[in-house]
């Protein structure tokens, strides 16, 4: 019996849109005040869900403490409280919520084998939501 | 095909135990969650059906139905109970939300007229959930 498990997650961060490829006006005309040079930031919730067959023994698809302390140590730990555009990962990309979800979605394929990763769900807003399963379509 | 979206709340308690591991291993695995004197939830039940639209009455399903078939079978049995004890899919499964959206399922599965299950989704916070696809 398969089935799929969502976690949900929190975290502040704030970002500056700005890419170096374009010019100043090109980046005000694309990011608005997105673009302001001093950030902003958001509330972020993360969603990520796993699946797998619920072993029998403990009714479970993976043990949530192991989840948790993954996302604890690689990812919240990582994101919360700090500015994107500071981090190693974003020093060459802009910290848009679609390249921090997929930033997430590689932090945990490489380094969470507890589970198969099914995709990572990120809202930036409650306004608005980004999802990304590896580069695959959404199975359901 | 459309999809169709009923919800429902629940309460009820809960510990996780499994009587062929150690009370050592009990503890390791389940933690907290192995107290047996349980502790509870308010759990949120989604249910999707899928069907096509019948011409004459404009449903895929009639809800009235959905939400008798749902109390009758899941709350009537679940609501305010202590699923170790009370409900028999856990005599011998451990509670956990991966089990009970399988029990969901297949208390649903056949009672349902017309419309297809396509998906059992349980909340038992709103910061975890699972949903089971009869895979």
């Amino acid at each position: 019996m398969k089935a799929h498990l969502t976690r949900r997650y929190r975290f502040s961060a704030s970002h500056r849109l700005h890419s170096a490829e374009m010019s100043e006006e090109e980046n005000r005309a694309t990011y608005g005040k997105c673009n302001n040079p001093h950030g902003h930031g958001h509330n972020y919730a993360l969603e990520v869900t796993v699946s797998g067959p619920v072993d029998q023994t403990t009714g479970m698809i993976c043990n949530l403490v192991d989840l948790d302390g993954f996302i604890e140590r690689e990812v919240l730990s990582r994101y919360h409280l700090a500015n994107l555009n500071t981090l190693q990962e974003f020093a060459q990309l802009v910290p848009t919520t679609e390249n921090l979800s997929v930033e997430i979605f590689e932090i945990l394929q490489r380094g969470f084998s507890h589970a198969h990763l099914d995709k990572v769900r990120l809202e930036e807003t409650m306004m608005n939501s980004f999802e990304y399963a590896g580069g695959n379509e959404l199975q359901h | 095909m459309v999809y169709l979206t009923r919800k429902a709340e629940f309460s009820a308690s809960h510990y996780y135990h499994n009587p062929d591991f150690t009370p050592e291993e009990n503890q390791r695995i389940f933690g907290k969650c192995n107290n047996p004197h349980g502790h509870g939830h308010n759990y949120t039940l989604e249910v999707t059906v899928k069907g096509e639209v019948d011409p004459r009455s404009g449903f895929v399903v009639d809800l009235k139905q959905l939400k008798e078939v749902m109390h009758h079978e899941v709350l009537d049995a679940m609501d305010h109970r202590f699923l170790n004890k009370e409900v028999p899919e856990f005599f011998t499964r451990i509670p956990t939300t991966e089990n009970l959206a399988i029990a969901v399922w297949q208390r649903l599965e056949t009672k349902l007229q017309k419309a297809r299950l396509h998906r059992v989704r349980v909340y038992e916070t709103p910061d975890l959930f699972v949903d089971f696809y009869g895979e």
